[in-house]
């Protein structure tokens, strides 16, 4: 245990649930509002997975991807978009810059947690 | 409403109340300027929110609703449709209706009236195609029967840099059920072509589960696009018909020695397709494991164990094979070391047949004695009720690891240390119930038992959630009795380790279930003579753990064989971490400073030479074995090592024991006698012999500068 969990998201919300479905389970969180947040966050800190929405204002998820990729620390890291139904390309694309997996909205809070099981077990 | 606590919902109703003032704004900046990119981002945003969450958290009307809109949007923004009058029109007005849905206001006719002039203002195909997702999981379901699956599993080359690590995956199919894994490393390329992060490896998994197969699939979401999976049913095939061969025996035309000298001549299929270079060594392993699969009876959930009875055999019958077994070991090892002189080729393949067949029979009567330490862990819960019972606390008592199997021996032995340590948990490690409810803690107290398998060892532990080791209390006693200097800085580790110092006790009342000082350090002596360990890990306010170290079995250890002087020495390999040569300065400097610097720690040397009294010459070159218990480590200065041992233990006799050094011999292949020496013993030796050299040396320093200075 002791797993820490980035989860970026630009809804309270979605964050709130997370990070509560989260560490009810145990793992420790640390929250982010959108891409250029996380990736300050994951400078100053570490995170053994990273949870992403993928639409949020100033860099979105697929940037975020994208960039969180080329560091070295996170090389391996698995990382999790949250994604809808109708956003099949978007999938493709986020799948094609290096993420691990996803998660598809609206989720309940133990698909999300066996999605993280899967990868910190 | 299905999502967590309410407060969820809370959040979530403030959020879209701010989302919806947002995308207001951007929908009234839009009827100024139509094409302006960025506003028509933050109105489907906005959207994308409202929808996405509120699915979330169980507004699903708003969720459904919000996705018409929200597509019509994403039109938009795609550059499909453009942003018209008309269109912001509809969307402020279906903005008011969120609003009020989210109020708890229903208009069914608002809303289709809404949807239908949404409508035409997008092109037919788009936006209604894509609904959300609404129906639930599928209910799972009921398990099956098991059945065998074959499956080949080929992950995409960048799988790993993309954040998958493959062992879960493959850990993830052994939780389904009973997994066979062969690793086909035929795909990794040579040194030069190899990208270090891409993977390569194929695997072929045998799995027998009774999950269905949507589960198997459901392991590889999201490596299953990119990956060759290939999931099969293993048909089962009965096998009664009768081979050639039996019908020709049992007809009489051939006699059985004909029948097996015919199939010995014979090479398996695999063999022969291996050396033609058809197929790879792994996948005909792969093959053959499917084949035993298919040909084993499935199981029925009700009868597992039909068939496979148990019988109850006398303890000492048992330790009387594990006895005769030993010996057949020890036999087998002085004829392997006659024949291998031999040039009788007939002979040797005998002995090669018997050094075979000892082993397997030595592996399976190993296996007879392992019982699992279930059998122990259950005896807990009664000396968990009793205890808390008396000292009026509530703990709650959770175990895992029931199936690990350990020799039998050991479990009995292990009986009375942990019962003590259990004890110790709740008497000392717990709070009382007030206090725990003042720091904020679960009502009961938790212990928590777990037994795994780590190699030839099993780790034992005991975890409790109380207020951890008081360590400025163990410091004093340690102080106060001398152990340890004022201000010494040590380890955090040695420190708790006074705990096993005997007659050490913190509690500062005696109560009818421990505190009295005794105990700790007979549960090291027990834990010791185990050949195991003992460590312990405590944080205050959180919690302790003790965490037990055994071998697997007690009747036959893997040795390093040492020569000091003439005599044989055995020593368990689990404790030897390195050997090294003994360098000319330490051999030379007999004044008392036996020390070895080993990448920059300091190790205390011990020379069994001299404890031995050995009077042959030394050999030239000394080694050091250096050996470890628990955190401490000593070197043992030998004149020769000379190598792996499988070492069957034989206990010394009652006149011996008061030795000190050696926990039992063995009986090499040449029939001499090799002692076993007991390493944590020699350890506590090398290390009070090193204290009592650190403070000689002292004095002798102060002599040295003295007589320099006169």
């Amino acid at each position: 245990m002791g797993k820490t969990i980035l989860t970026v998201d630009d809804s309270a919300s979605i964050r709130q649930m997370v990070a509560f479905t989260l560490e009810s389970a145990g793992y420790s969180v640390t929250t982010a509002v959108d891409g250029k947040d996380a990736l300050a966050k994951l400078g100053s800190g570490t995170a053994d997975m990273i949870i992403t929405d993928l639409n949020m204002p100033n860099m979105d998820g697929l940037q975020l991807i994208t960039e969180v990729r080329k560091l070295p620390a996170h090389k391996f890291s698995p990382i999790v978009f949250l994604t809808t139904e109708s956003e099949e390309s978007k999938k493709a694309q986020a799948k094609a810059a290096g993420a691990s997996g996803w998660i598809v909205k609206p989720f309940q809070q133990e698909q999300l947690l066996a999605v993280v099981k899967k990868f910190l077990g | 409403m299905n999502a967590g606590p309410s407060s969820h919902a809370d959040v979530y109703l403030a959020e879209a109340e701010d989302l919806l003032a947002d995308m207001e704004a951007g929908l009234l900046d839009l009827e100024g300027n139509p094409r302006d990119a960025d506003q028509i981002n933050r109105v489907f945003r906005a959207l994308h929110t409202i929808k996405g969450s509120g699915a979330v958290f169980g507004f699903t009307q708003v969720a459904d609703f919000t996705h018409h809109v929200e597509s019509a949007f994403q039109r938009a923004r795609d550059g499909e449709i453009p942003v018209s009058p008309g269109l912001l029109e509809v969307t402020l007005a279906a903005l008011d209706h969120i609003r009020d849905l989210l109020d708890g206001k229903e208009d069914r006719a608002r809303e289709k009236s809404l949807l239908a002039r949404l409508a035409t203002h997008v092109p037919q195909g788009g936006a209604a195609s894509s609904r959300p997702d609404k129906k639930a999981k599928p209910p799972r379901p009921e398990p099956e029967s098991p059945r065998h699956w074959r499956i080949r599993l080929k992950l995409g080359p960048q799988v790993m840099a993309f954040g998958t690590n493959c062992l879960r995956l493959l850990d993830e199919l052994r939780a389904l059920g009973d997994a066979v894994i062969i690793a086909l490393p035929e795909g990794i390329p040579p040194l030069e072509h190899m990208d270090p992060v891409a993977c390569y490896m194929e695997w072929d998994i045998i799995l027998t589960t009774e999950q269905p197969r949507s589960a198997i699939e459901d392991v590889f979401m999201f490596v299953a696009e990119d990956a060759t999976i290939g999931i099969e049913p293993i048909a089962y095939e009965k096998d009664d018909s009768k081979r050639l061969g039996e019908i020709l025996v049992e007809r009489g035309d051939i006699d059985l020695d004909n029948l097996m000298g015919a199939l010995r001549q014979q090479r398996p299929v695999g063999e022969l397709l291996v050396q033609a270079g058809q197929v790879s060594p792994e996948k005909i392993v792969s093959a053959l494991v499917e084949q035993s699969k298919a040909r084993e009876e499935p199981k029925t959930p009700m009868g597992v164990d039909a068939g496979h009875g148990s019988l109850r055999v006398q303890a000492e019958r048992l330790d009387s094979l594990m006895d005769q077994v030993g010996e057949l070991v020890i036999a087998q090892a002085r004829l392997r070391q006659l024949v291998a002189d031999s040039e009788d080729l007939n002979l040797r393949a005998v002995a090669e047949e018997i050094e075979r067949l000892s082993s397997d029979l030595r592996e399976t009567t190993m296996g007879i004695r392992m019982v699992p330490i279930g059998t122990l862990f259950g005896r807990f819960r009664r000396v968990v009720r009793d205890v808390s019972r008396s000292l009026g606390k509530t703990v709650e008592l959770t175990m895992d690891g029931e199936d690990s199997e350990l020799d039998k021996t050991v479990i009995e032995r292990l009986n009375d240390p942990l019962v003590h340590l259990v004890r110790n948990c709740i008497d000392h490690g717990l709070e009382t119930t007030e206090e725990r409810v003042r720091e904020g803690k679960p009502e009961a107290g938790r212990v928590h038992l777990s037994a795994a398998h780590s190699g030839a060892q099993v780790l034992i532990s005991i975890t409790d959630d109380g207020r951890g080791m008081n360590r400025s209390a163990i410091r004093a006693k340690a102080e106060e009795r001398g152990l340890l200097a004022p201000d010494a800085q040590i380890p955090d580790g040695d420190l708790l380790a006074f705990v096993f110092h005997p007659g050490f006790s913190t509690a500062r009342e005696v109560s009818a279930v421990s505190g009295r000082g005794v105990g700790m350090d007979v549960v090291k002596r027990t834990i010791d003579a185990l050949r195991g360990t003992i460590e312990i890990g405590s944080t205050p306010g959180e919690g302790t753990t003790i965490t037990l170290k055994l071998p697997l079995t007690l009747a036959i250890i893997d040795g390093l064989l040492v020569r000091v002087g003439k005599g044989l020495y055995v020593l368990p390999l689990s404790t030897v971490e390195e050997c090294v040569e003994l360098s000319d300065d330490a051999r030379k400097d007999q004044r008392g400073c036996d020390f070895l610097n080993i990448r920059g720690a300091l190790v205390p040397f011990l020379r069994l030479r001299e404890r031995f009294k050995v009077s042959t010459p030394p050999d030239p070159f000394q080694k050091v074995v250096v050996v470890s218990s628990g955190t401490s480590r000593v070197g043992l200065v030998v004149d020769q090592v000379v190598g792996q041992h499988q070492t069957v233990i034989k206990s010394l006799g009652k006149l011996m024991a008061d030795v000190r050094e050696f926990s039992g011999a063995t009986i090499l292949g040449d029939g001499t006698v090799a002692l076993i020496m007991d390493v944590p013993r020699l350890i506590e030796m090398g290390q009070t012999g090193a204290d009592d050299r650190r403070l000689q040396s002292g004095v002798d320093d102060r002599h040295l500068i003295a007589g320099e200075t006169r």
